[in-house]
Parts: structure tokens; sequence; C-alpha cells
């Protein structure tokens, strides 16, 4: 190790560097403690969840239940993925449902009634998606007319035209030896690639640990060192493995989570890693300082709300094939409370500029597994509702908190 | 003297901005050569920030051409001015909160954009830090933690980052200490020595005297004649409150009187 006080960033006596596993707890408790909670709640509250709804029945804990349980996350999941781009930027798009309601009824009318073939329709549905987020970007950047108003105006025109679709039949049901359809109801990984994929994070993060810390090195600046990248490597991996030998348990990993969790790893990697992702969080915090360093901010805008549309429709068809039909119940009901519920309960602040890809992946967990806990108690959905509509009240209360302490503890 | 400095980057004529009934500005002439220092000075209101923003394309000027190198050109965008090679420290600051100060010092022209290159970024940020004799602990901390010096450090420091060929300071010492503020006054005789333009605003006349090749005067949103720093101090107290006797005067006065 280089004498430490040479580093370019190791010169200012009055911080603390915390160095190897140790410092990093101790970084984390920091955090924590000064209210940048990140995933924390959601851990605790599915370890809550499973506490709970495992003694009230032990079926909610076996392994085929949770396979269902991904199975059904995966719509809201994508859903709430695209929610997590337009809160990012402190807005909001409340027509999702709607929107996933309206592609599936494109699917049953462009597939089953005109008989496109299935990937066309799903690529015409998500690009009319895309239309939707264009409309909106554009009423906000051009009318500053705000999000919420312009896509509650979206909620009922989009439901109208879902309507209007069905038609008199009122749902139009999907083939059920349709691979879509086989999608969202059977299609399994195989386990050695569920393993390897369980695998695959762990050894991402050492490589990237390795390149970085080596880099870091050669440039003068301190490097954490190895022993926290392996840590965290080896906390990862073993999580993995355990939840694909637990799931395989039953039937394995379905398809449909494989493909929402890419999505996931996809923007994660946009947001985190590119120009694009810094542009997202630099909007979301000071929109005018952004615009003043030379950042596109309503090229910003309308990137977000087309993303979200987008992801709202890819949802949409994912709904319709894990229901096999296009009906007019389609993406009503709770779906817009739940997407966004499950973005903010994974830790993306309503108030924009924090947040991340993951909370939609742990959020709408945390939401599917309340939903199925509860319908295995047999309770009605009007409990249902009453009870995540307070677990969203809790999630922005406890976002709400947290937002005022870090301003007391300089942490925006 | 100053036009033999060098050529004539940055030309204004005529430009007034008007925001709704109020005429922040009024027929404004300015030239910026290479190499020079141009102070611009006046009171609270006088318009500074509002010529400062028109030339960092944050506002669009009601009336009036600007003509950047010989040829006239249209600030339509903080982007297009950022293009041209103009950098702004703006009064405050507009720096992103919940933001690092890596993210901050980089945003909008980050290195590597698909696949940002953190640790050259880092590296950058330290050296540019450096040469301001910055005090920041971490440039891993969100903006939001940092003091209001060290705030205003890492705004001056980001219009440096491109190697701009004028730089807009407006107040950049309001809130820097001693060091700190020798700093920049440095590093405003660097950025003029290498060849490029400072347009500079400051409430403080020793500050504007030690570095300024030029002191142009605002006053209620018009050109109220230019100085150089051989100007008497009261003559420039003049120009700037439009009146041979005022307060300023006036509380020297009172002092001579009661010393004597
Ligand atoms: N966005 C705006 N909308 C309306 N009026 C504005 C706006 N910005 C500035 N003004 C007006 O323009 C005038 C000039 O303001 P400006 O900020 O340029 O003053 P200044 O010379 O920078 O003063 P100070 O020394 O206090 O910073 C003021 O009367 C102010 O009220
Ligand atoms: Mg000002």
């Amino acid at each position: 190790m280089t004498n430490i006080s040479d580093q370019l960033d190791r010169e200012d006596s009055r911080v603390r560097h915390d160095q190897g596993i140790g410092g990093a707890v101790r970084a984390f408790l920091d955090r924590v403690k000064s209210g940048d909670l990140g995933m924390l709640p959601v851990f605790i509250g599915l370890l809550l969840i499973s506490v709970v709804f495992s003694s009230l029945n032990p079926v909610f804990l076996a392994p085929n239940n949770l396979v269902n349980l991904l199975f059904d996350a995966a719509a809201i999941g994508l859903i709430s993925l695209g929610v997590v781009c337009v809160l990012l930027l402190g807005e909001i798009d409340l027509s999702i449902g709607s929107m996933s309601g309206l592609a599936s009824a494109l699917i049953g009318v462009l597939w089953v009634n005109a008989g496109l073939p299935w990937p066309f329709a799903v690529v015409l549905a998500v690009l009319a998606g895309a239309a939707v987020g264009l409309l909106y970007g554009f009423l906000r950047n051009k009318f500053e007319m705000p999000s919420f108003v312009a896509t509650l105006a979206g909620l009922l025109a989009l439901l109208g035209l879902q309507l209007y679709l069905l038609g008199s039949t009122g749902s139009i049901n999907l083939p059920y030896t349709s691979t879509l359809v086989k999608f969202g109801q059977i299609m399994i990984m195989p386990a050695w690639l569920s393993y390897i994929c369980a695998l695959l994070p762990g050894a991402v993060i050492v490589y990237t640990g390795m390149n970085t810390n080596n880099r870091r090195r050669a440039a003068n600046l301190s490097s954490p060192g190895m022993s926290v990248v392996f840590a965290k490597a080896i906390i990862i991996t073993v999580a993995l493995v355990f939840c694909v030998y637990y799931l395989e348990l039953g039937r394995g990993v379905p398809w449909m989570f494989a493909v929402f969790t890419v999505f996931v790893i996809a923007l994660e990697y946009a947001l985190r890693r590119t120009k694009w992702g810094r542009s997202m969080f630099a909007v979301g915090g000071n929109a005018e300082a952004a615009r003043r360093s030379g950042i596109n901010v309503r090229g910003i805008r309308m990137s977000a709300f087309m993303i979200c549309s987008a992801f709202a429709s890819l949802g949409g068809v994912f709904a319709a094939s894990r229901l096999a039909s296009a009906s007019q119940q389609a993406g009503t009901g709770d779906v817009n409370l739940n997407a966004i519920a499950a973005a903010v309960i994974g830790g993306t602040s309503l108030f924009g500029g924090r947040g991340s890809a993951w909370s939609a992946l742990l959020g709408v967990i945390v939401i599917q597994a309340i939903s199925n806990g509860l319908t295995l108690l047999n309770l009605s959905s009007s409990l249902r509702y009453m009870i995540t509509g307070a677990v969203l009240a809790i999630a922005v209360i406890v976002d709400s908190l947290a937002r005022r302490s870090r301003a007391s503890h300089g942490r925006a | 003297m100053t036009a033999d400095k060098g050529e004539l980057i940055l030309k204004l004529r005529g430009v007034s901005k008007q925001f709704g009934a109020v005429t922040a500005l009024k027929d404004i002439e300015l030239d910026v050569h290479a190499g020079e220092v141009v102070a611009l000075v006046g009171d609270n209101g006088a318009g500074k920030s509002t010529l400062i923003k028109v030339l960092a394309g944050v506002h669009q000027p009601t009336e009036g051409t600007i003509e950047w190198c010989g040829k006239p050109v249209s600030l339509d965008s903080p982007g297009t001015a950022l293009e041209l090679g103009i950098a702004t420290v703006f009064q405050d600051l507009a720096l992103c909160e919940n933001l690092d100060v890596v993210s901050n010092l980089f945003l909008g022209h980050e290195i590597n954009p698909w696949q940002l290159d953190e640790v050259q970024m880092e590296v950058r940020a330290w050296t540019l830090l450096r040469e301001l004799a910055a005090r920041i602990p971490s440039v891993r901390e969100p903006i939001a933690s940092l003091s209001g010096g060290q705030r205003q450090t890492v705004a001056i420091a980001r219009s440096l980052l491109l190697d701009p060929k004028i730089i807009m300071l407006d107040e950049p010492t309001a809130a820097l200490g001693v060091a700190q503020t020798a700093e920049v006054l440095n590093l405003i005789e660097r950025v003029r020595d290498r060849g490029h333009g400072v347009i500079l605003i400051s409430h403080n006349m020793e500050d504007v005297r030690a570095v300024a090749d030029r002191i142009v005067v605002l006053r209620l949103g018009q050109n109220n004649g230019v100085f150089t720093n051989e100007t008497s101090h009261q003559e420039l107290v003049a120009a700037i409150t439009g009146a041979s006797e005022n307060s300023v005067s006036r509380r020297m006065a009172r002092k001579q009187e009661e010393a004597v």
C-alpha cells in the first residue's frame, strides 16, 4: 500500500477513511443513520411479511407458491420499472394501468383478431406506448402541463380506447398453445441455466471490482480493497444460489421473471453508468442547474415519459400472456397503485432525484407477497385494497421522513 | 492599452432585456478581448447577473446583437454558449445537490457517455480542485453536504473544465476564505495570461482593481462608463451610484470629521 497521504483523495485529515469490511459496514451504518435508507426498509418489510404470513398459513413459503408469486410479479414489475424513470424526474404517470390494459387489448385485436404474428403485435403495442409517452412529454414541455394532470386525462382516454377496441365481446381469449401464453403460464428456465445466472452477478462484481481497484491504484487514488468486493460477491452469490435452489424444489425460475430481471439490470446500468442516467438524476435534482450545464432537459423528460409508457405496455403484454386473455378488466383496479407503490416501497423517492431500477424489483416482490399472502388467507379484495393502501402510505411516510433526515445531515 | 491585448472575442451592441414590465437591460454595449479581464460593477439590481445570463444562453435578449469572433451568433440555449466556449459561474451556483462533486463537475460533459469513466473523472476533479487550493474533504459526497464556499469552489472548477475562451464569474469570491479568494484572483490572472477573456462581477472594489484591465459600470440596466484600475475610488463609486454626493461619500466625510 502506498503512503496514504500521497493519494489524491486522502489529503484532508478531517475525513475518516473507512478501510476493509469493517469500514464498509461502518459507512453503511452512517448512511442509514443520516436517512439514506436505500434498500433496508424493503428487506425488513420482506422479513416481516414472511414471518407473519407463513405463521398464518405455511403454504406461503412453499416453493411452488413462491414460483407463482414470481410469475405474478413480472408484469407489475415491468410497469413499475417505467414508473421509476418518471419518479426520478419528480414527475408521475397515473395512466400506466390504462396503458397496460390498452396494450393487452392491442395484442388481442392485432394478434388474435387481425392475425398478425404475435411478436409483431408485441412490438406494435410497445411502440404505441412510446407514442403515448411522447405525447405526455410534449404536453409537459410545450405547455408546462403538470404530468399528473396530463396522465390523469390519459388514464380515462386510454381506458376508453381499450374498451372501444375490445368492443361488444368485452374480452378476447389468447390461444393456449401459443408461445406467448406458455411464456406467461408454464415456461421455466432449465435448472443449469438458473444456477449459472445465480453465479453470474458474483463473478461480475469480482471482475469489475478488481478492474476498478487496479485502475484507481494506477491513477493514485485510494482503493477500497478487495476484501469488501469479495465479501459482497460471496453474500450475493450465496443468497442467489439459495433462492434458485429453493425455487428448484418447486417448478423453478419462471422465464417471465428472468426477462423482467434482465430489463431491471439494463435500466440500472443505463441509470448509473451512462450520461443519460446522470442527466436523469440531475434533472430530477435541479432542472435549472441541469439546463445550465447544457443538458437537454426537454429531451430527458421526453425519454422518461416514453420509457415509462413503453414499459407499461410491455407489462400489459406480460399480464395478458399471464391471464391468457385481453379483457376489459386488464389494467384497471389496483394495477396503477401497485406499480407506483412498488417503486416507492423499493426506495425511489417521490420527490425526484433519488432511486434505482432495483427498487422496482424489490418493491414489486413486497407488493406481490402481500397480495399473495392475503389471497392465501381467503381475504376479500376489499381488505386487500385497504392493506395495500396502508403499505403505500407507510412507504411514503418513510420516504418523507428519510428525506427530512437527509436534509438535516446534508445529504440531499 | 487594452485594444492591443488581443483580438475581439465578444461584442455586444444594443442588447436589451425585458422581464414583463421591468427593463433589466437597455442598450448595453460590451467588448471582451482575448487576454483581458473585464470587471462588471454596479449596484444591486443593476442588471449584471441578467447580462451574464444573456451571454450564458439562459435568457434570450429582447433586442440587440451579439458577435462571437466577428460572427453574429444567437445564444439560444446554455448548451450553445458552452459549445462556443463561454463558461459561467452563476451567482446562485446552479449545482445539483443530490449529485456528488465529480458528477457536478462533469455534468453534461461526462467522459465516455456510454460507460462513464469514473476513475478518470475523479482524477481530473482532484487536479482541478487542487489548482484552486480547494478545501474539499471528499469528491464522492453529495453537494448538499458542502459549505457555501466549498460549493462556490466546485462551481468555479466546473467552469474551467472545458477550457473555455471566455469565463464569466458572477461574484465568485463572495463566500470564499482568504486563501481561496487569493487563489481565484491568481486563477483569473492565469486564465488571462493563457489568452482567454474573463468577465468578473464583484462588489469588492479592491479585488476588482487588483485584476481588472477595464471596469465597466452598469447603472439601472444601462452602461454608465468604462474605467481603468487607475480611476479613483470616488469616481468609480460616483459612477456606480449615479451621483458624487452619495451614501458612500457621506459616510466617508462623516468618518473624516470624527477623526479630526
Ligand atoms: N427572471 C427574472 N424575472 C423578472 N425580473 C428579473 C428576473 N431576473 C432579474 N430581474 C430583474 O432585473 C433586474 C436586474 O437584476 P440582476 O439580477 O441582473 O441584478 P444584479 O446587478 O446582478 O444585482 P446583484 O448585485 O444584487 O446581484 C432586477 O430589477 C431584477 O428584479
Ligand atoms: Mg447578481
